[in-house]
């Protein structure tokens, strides 16, 4: 239930969370019913019903947070980890099933853009659609329009029906009718993910002048984003805070680790080669991730075994970050480098001196071809390890300096 | 600096006089939504369409076409109605046709809006006000097609006439309540539009839309308290220029619907975001 009352206190606590729960039905008849009874309760304004009924599970799970104004909160964890559920509770979509909210001022939410667009009406007139349901009056769509049209760049098309933007096209119009509101509170979902890299730059400018005015509730699956604007963070995983806290970092770390798999994934082999062993000469074993220090020397043992082959094939070695972004490419061994092919084995080293990387998980593709061109073997995954430094940073590289 | 609050929880703590007063502020606040979303609505019905709002009389205008065919052949045999059958029949069916579209105005309305309702909290009355404010446009038309109807058939015209709105107020208004009654319901399950539908087919023949009440029986009985007797022959007396013979009934309905319809509004806002939630989980 929503409750308006007028507060004189300025406390600077914007949003305010206790034990938060929400409960969802597997099955659509039972939650239907399961519906038809709530209604019922909640007419006669009963209170029961705190337990889990048959076919129910805990979307979220007592969650509890404090924001004020200036603050970012992330919410990360994998789909399905009640990320959007919490944000429909928190924008007074649903009601929590437990716990309470407390929420100050004015809510946004950008959880999804152009909202009442009539695809057959002209993108002028959904301006005043979507306006109107972001609580916008007449007047202020009028004196706002010449700025909104300028933002979304569609001075051309604004006559058009709406039907024939592109997809871009509709983004940009539901943000920049969206980037009028001067909320206290505001809720971003994963809105921001489409559009060009233009658009979403501009986004960011906006996000960060309003940033120091607001509180803002941030749901992504982008971790640079993330470490970008935050400031506390929960990580959640089946409805519950796995993770909450001022150290970002710490729960990106988390909420890789989630995700690195050992998977081997041999993507091309054409027989003549197999990889018999790559291993780290020097580090040490975490969770069977070997760690390796930011700046010392990262050394690669390798064996390969050969059939047929007389000529030392060309090695190539890239290292992907948690994302999967190629971050580094290691030098190809030359004729002049000295390994050579004995009894048929292949035994060499690849030395890194003072790994720069930054900290993090990186693993390694290793593909193997003939010096002319052809390949022979192709793995993905074939390591994984990690980096280790005190200083989080979302950049791939920390470079070494000398300040003088 | 005074910032508005809200808070969320389980237990409802608010009374239902508070309820009211904010479903109704809520409503007012939301006037330019409501018209935004039914011009919106309408426009875009308009500007793909040749026949536009030919649509909205041309199923009241087919039914009375039957009866009146069904009438002149001699293939069925109706009491004397008073005034000349085709203004008889016409004037039920677009009267019906009115009442019929104000009891499914809120389903529709906000089913039409799910959408929506699932992503961005916005005041819903707003909704229900756009289903009204298009309910009226399409009303007014057809009132003009009516008086035109009743002028060329040479009955009366009579002061009455200027009352004749006031008596759809009051159709639109019990309308609205039924509908509003039935929306939580038929939000969460769609049985309830079908069962709609087919019982305002049987309750057309239980009210006096094509034939008049027959003077003793069993159906004397039924249609004579059937509560929506009295709002059709009340708008029909109107604009045919007869003194409303059911005018206290008319009354005492719409005295009964005014408290239902503010109950209507209470039980809508406390059950949205329940249906929000089993409409999006």
């Amino acid at each position: 239930m929503s409750d308006k009352n007028e507060i004189v206190a300025d406390d600077d606590v914007l949003v305010k969370v206790e034990g938060l729960s929400k409960k969802f039905c597997k099955d659509l008849k039972t939650s239907l019913w399961y519906g038809l009874k709530d209604l019922v309760s909640g007419v006669s304004g009963s209170s029961e019903d705190r337990l889990l009924r048959p076919k129910e599970f805990w979307a979220v799970k007592d969650i509890s947070f404090e924001l004020r104004r200036g603050e970012c909160l992330g919410l990360i964890g994998h789909n399905g980890a009640g990320k959007s559920t919490l944000l429909k509770i928190l924008n007074g979509l649903i009601n929590p099933d437990a716990g309470k909210i407390t929420i100050k001022g004015r809510v946004g939410a950008l959880i999804e853009l152009g909202a009442g667009f009539n695809p057959i009406l002209s993108g002028r007139e959904n301006i005043y659609n979507n306006g109107a349901i972001l609580g916008f009056s007449r007047k202020e769509i009028d004196s706002k329009l010449a700025e909104i049209i300028a933002f979304a760049e569609l001075e051309e098309f604004i006559d058009m029906p709406v039907q024939h933007y592109s997809s871009g096209m509709k983004v940009r119009l539901g943000f920049a009718v969206a980037a009028q509101m001067e909320p206290d509170v505001l809720i971003i979902d994963e809105v921001l993910a489409v559009g060009d890299l233009g658009f979403v730059l501009k986004c960011f400018k906006t996000i960060d002048t309003i940033l120091p005015n607001t509180a803002i509730i941030f749901v992504s699956h982008s971790m640079p984003m993330i470490s970008r604007i935050c400031s506390q963070i929960i990580l959640m995983e089946q409805g519950c805070a796995q993770f909450q806290g001022e150290d970002v970092s710490k729960a990106i770390d988390l909420y890789y680790n989630r995700f690195t798999s050992n998977d081997t994934n041999i993507v091309f082999d054409d027989g003549r080669l197999a990889l018999k062993k790559i291993e780290f000469a020097n580090a040490t074993l975490l969770n069977e991730i070997p760690q390796i220090l930011w700046g010392e020397n990262m050394k690669l043992n390798l064996n390969f075994i050969l059939t047929d082959i007389n000529e030392v094939p060309v090695f190539n070695i890239i290292l992907f970050d948690k994302e999967q972004r190629p971050v580094a490419l290691l030098e190809q061994n030359t004729i002049r480098d000295n390994i050579e092919i004995k009894n048929n084995e292949l035994n060499f080293s690849i030395t890194v001196n003072n790994l720069q990387l930054s900290k993090g998980i990186y693993s390694i593709n290793l593909s193997v071809a003939q010096r002319l061109g052809s390949p022979m073997l192709r793995i993905n995954n074939v390591l994984t390890f990690q980096v280790l430094h005190e200083k989080e940073v979302w950049q791939p590289f920390l470079l070494k300096v000398r300040y003088e | 600096m005074a910032l508005e609050t809200r808070v969320y929880q389980k237990e409802r703590t608010i009374k239902f006089g508070k309820l009211l007063k904010a479903s109704l502020s809520d409503m007012y606040h939301s006037r330019f939504l409501a018209r935004q979303l039914a011009e919106r609505d309408i426009k875009a019905m308009y500007r793909q369409s040749y026949l536009g709002i030919l649509w909205a009389f041309i199923m009241p205008l087919t039914t009375a076409a039957v009866w009146i065919f069904l009438n002149s052949s001699g293939t069925i045999e109706l009491s004397d109605t008073g005034i000349p059958y085709p203004v008889y029949a016409f004037s039920g069916t677009l009267i019906w046709s009115i009442i019929v579209a104000s009891i499914n105005s809120p389903m529709t309305s906000t089913q039409a809006a799910k959408g929506i309702l699932t992503k961005i909290n916005f005041p819903k009355e707003a909704l229900l006000l756009s289903g009204i404010y298009k309910l009226l446009f399409d009303t007014s038309i057809k009132i003009l097609i009516l008086v035109v109807f009743v002028i060329i058939y040479g009955v009366g015209l009579q002061w009455g006439l200027l009352l004749f709105p006031v008596a759809i107020l009051g159709a639109i208004i019990f309308g609205t309540t039924v509908g509003l009654f039935l929306t939580p319901l038929g939000l969460l399950y769609k049985d309830i539009g079908k069962i709609i539908t087919f019982a305002m087919q049987f309750l057309m023949y239980v009210t006096p839309v094509v034939y008049a009440i027959p003077k003793t029986g069993i159906m004397k009985t039924i249609m004579t308290w059937n509560p929506i007797t009295p709002i059709l022959l009340t708008a029909r007396d109107l604009v045919v220029g007869f003194t409303p013979e059911y005018l206290n009934y008319f009354l005492v309905v719409l005295a009964v619907c005014i408290p239902f319809l503010f109950l209507g509004l209470i039980i809508y806002r406390i059950s949205i975001p329940i249906i929000v939630e089993r409409l999006s989980a």
